[in-house]
């Protein structure tokens, strides 16, 4: 209260405290409608969106649409090469980002000294998160595809987009091992654990949730990235698919599919759309609902472990 | 702790299923061919290696990247790919990064392509425009000046000039240049320019006082957001049509498309065989995806060139402009 209102008789120093209360509570109201109306901004432009492709993708979203390979003719034309592709490069992506991921923030959380070094590294970590895809792309070209001479394949493209989500996952494994309450480790040490013993028996576990929603915000912004794929140099038209993962045979595993050329679904939508025929916009829409359905599948997968998963842990 | 492994164990057991359930193929000894480069020569080399994989039933796969002809001249002279689709011939440096690598090379005309000229399609006083008229508008000295219509000819309205053409990266653009004004690459830059063609087609359907310039299979596309302009290249208006670039009638802007087919690869039979179904099939696929088919006896000699094994280039580093590509089969190739 002012100087100004404690000088008043006491009446009007309460109408006076009144209007003040009333004009904060109109700031209040306003703001709020501000953050209505800019949600229903942002939801009304991807409704938009979700509409315009709805309306130019759905009619061609059938079976045929996922198992034909491209084609010149827009009406026989699929998703198949693309859609594998797609997989198998997350498939790559995934094995690679989460071991180094997880292990890079455990160690940071938990093992690293607090020095100067540690903060390099963890400022640098911070960093790289915001650095544009296209220069990961332009390392991936330089450092994969000629130095270690992976060439135009899967594990290439794999690597790259490991390397994209890395400081994503890792950010977000250190942040779910801060959740932990300090109480846990010492109770840990307390009953004779080691640190290798506390953070496999109660860090990891309990972080689990926070970590795999991490590493699945990560795939689902590796799953639309173009612009590094395309630098390393995802084809185009490719009407075969690399060879099956799983054999029949002993060991039942392969790995000829990692040196395989590729091509995966933001390509392809992207090839659709710089067509000349208009019935090729329309297969564009129809990719992009399918990698609207995708990312969104992983955003609500990510969603659900952290709901299930948190609910069991009690402290 | 269990319980959550079961379920990251479950999420991970359900991608391993998809993967083991979609048809994945499986035959390891499957010949491959690559192919890279241009966007223009694309849809042409597309269709006919959609047609070869059905017809070969998938002993042989094929695959078309988009490059750029210069970034698919790259990974050619690197050995890296087997055909290299080109808008344009290949240029001297090229030439020299081959020869460094070793590789030679056929050089294959397999198209023409039109290069339309295209203004809005209520634009009533624009029927043809003379190449000196065009000059006068895309030359660099251009740039700032030359912003209305009423100044390229006074008989023209009133109404601001408005340009759309490819970015400086295409070969159209070289093409285009070396045409008009005489000199590749020598444009005035105050210009809309896009590498997607659908941007350029929006812009000049959209704009009353618009003027620009791309490949005739998009304006084919297009045909009724856009109206084309008859050329005149000194011997009275052309209108771009496949009739009159076969007759080479449509000068300057009509031009020959291109494969390079690296001579090793090319002793590998499936590399072979594709590009005789290439020539075979041409005449139809070519028309098919909208370009303009060349004489029948091009294709034929193309296959003799390699018979007899005429390697290299006949423009020796150079673009030209408006040649009859019967003259072209006659030259001397060289390296």
């Amino acid at each position: 209260m002012s100087a100004k209102t404690r000088d008043l008789p006491a009446v009007l120093q309460l109408e006076e405290t009144r209007r003040i209360i009333a004009r904060h509570k109109a700031w209040d109201r306003a703001f709020g409608v501000l953050g209505l109306v800019a949600l229903i901004g942002a939801l009304l432009v991807f409704a938009t969106l979700l509409g315009e492709m709805l309306k130019n993708g759905a009619a061609h979203l059938s079976y045929d649409f996922f198992t034909s390979f491209p084609s010149r003719r827009a009406a026989n034309a699929g998703i198949l090469s693309a859609w594998v592709g797609t997989t198998l490069v997350m498939l790559v992506t995934a094995l690679v980002a989460v071991p180094l991921g997880v292990g890079a923030g455990i160690y940071l959380e938990e093992y690293a000294a607090k020095n100067l070094l540690t903060d390099i590294i963890e400022i640098n970590v911070t960093n790289l998160a915001g650095v544009p895809s296209i220069i990961y792309g332009l390392l991936a070209l330089g450092l994969f595809v000629y130095q270690f001479g992976l060439g135009q394949s899967i594990a290439a493209a794999g690597l790259t987009l490991a390397l994209l989500i890395l400081p994503v996952v890792i950010v977000a494994t250190r942040e779910a091992i801060r959740t932990i309450p300090q109480i846990i480790r010492e109770a840990a040490y307390a009953c004779g654990a080691t640190k290798w013993q506390m953070v496999s028996h109660h860090i990891l576990p309990y972080s689990l949730p926070g970590i795999m929603t991490g590493v699945i915000i990560g795939l689902a912004r590796a799953i639309g990235e173009t612009a590094p794929i395309i630098t390393i140099g995802a084809l185009t038209f490719i009407a075969f698919l690399p060879q099956s993962p799983f054999q029949s045979e002993a060991p039942f595993l392969n790995v000829e599919w990692l040196s395989a050329p590729f091509t995966v679904m933001p390509i392809q939508m992207f090839n659709w759309v710089s067509r000349p025929e208009a019935d090729f916009q329309a297969n564009a829409a129809a990719a992009g609902l399918v990698l609207l359905v995708m990312t969104l599948t992983m955003n609500a997968v990510a969603i659900w472990i952290r709901y299930h998963f948190r609910k069991r842990i009690k402290w | 702790m269990s319980r959550s492994l079961f379920a990251f164990s479950g999420i991970s057991a359900a991608i391993v299923a998809t993967l083991a359930c979609s048809p994945l193929a499986a035959n390891a000894a499957t010949a491959l061919i690559k192919i890279d480069g241009s966007s223009t020569v694309y849809p042409i080399t597309e269709a006919v290696a959609e047609e070869f994989q059905k017809a070969k039933k998938g002993a042989v796969n094929v695959t078309v990247g988009i490059s750029g002809t210069g970034g698919g001249f790259k990974k050619f002279c690197r050995g890296e790919i087997d055909i290299s689709d080109a808008s344009r011939p290949i240029t001297k440096k090229e030439m020299e990064a081959c020869a460094l690598a070793g590789i030679t090379y056929y050089e294959m005309p397999v198209a023409y392509d039109a290069l339309t000229v295209m203004v809005h399609s209520q634009n009533a006083f624009i029927k043809n425009l003379t190449v000196a008229e065009l000059k006068k508008i895309w030359e660099p000295a251009a740039q700032g000046k030359l912003t209305n219509w009423k100044e390229v000819n006074p008989a023209y309205p009133d109404l601001p000039l408005k340009l759309y053409g490819p970015g400086a990266d295409s070969g159209t653009f070289d093409y285009f240049t070396e045409a008009i004004v005489g000199k590749s690459k020598s444009s005035r830059g105050d210009f809309t320019a896009s590498e997607d063609d659908n941007v350029l087609v929006q812009g000049i359907s959209s704009d009353k006082g618009s003027l620009g310039y791309f490949g005739f299979a998009y304006y084919i596309e297009n045909q009724k957001k856009l109206k084309a302009v008859g050329i005149d290249g000194g011997k009275g208006p052309v209108m771009p049509t496949p009739e009159n670039v076969d007759n080479g009638t449509y000068s300057p802007l009509s031009r020959p498309i291109f494969i390079y087919v690296n001579q090793k690869s090319m002793e590998k039979p499936e590399v072979k065989e594709f590009v005789e179904f290439y020539m075979k099939d041409a005449p139809k696929l070519v028309k098919e995806v909208k370009y303009i088919p060349l004489p029948a006896k091009v294709y034929t000699g193309n296959l003799e060139h390699v018979a007899k094994k005429k390697i290299g280039t006949v423009f020796g580093g150079e673009n030209e402009v408006g040649l009859k590509i019967e003259d072209l089969m006659k030259r001397e190739a060289k390296l």
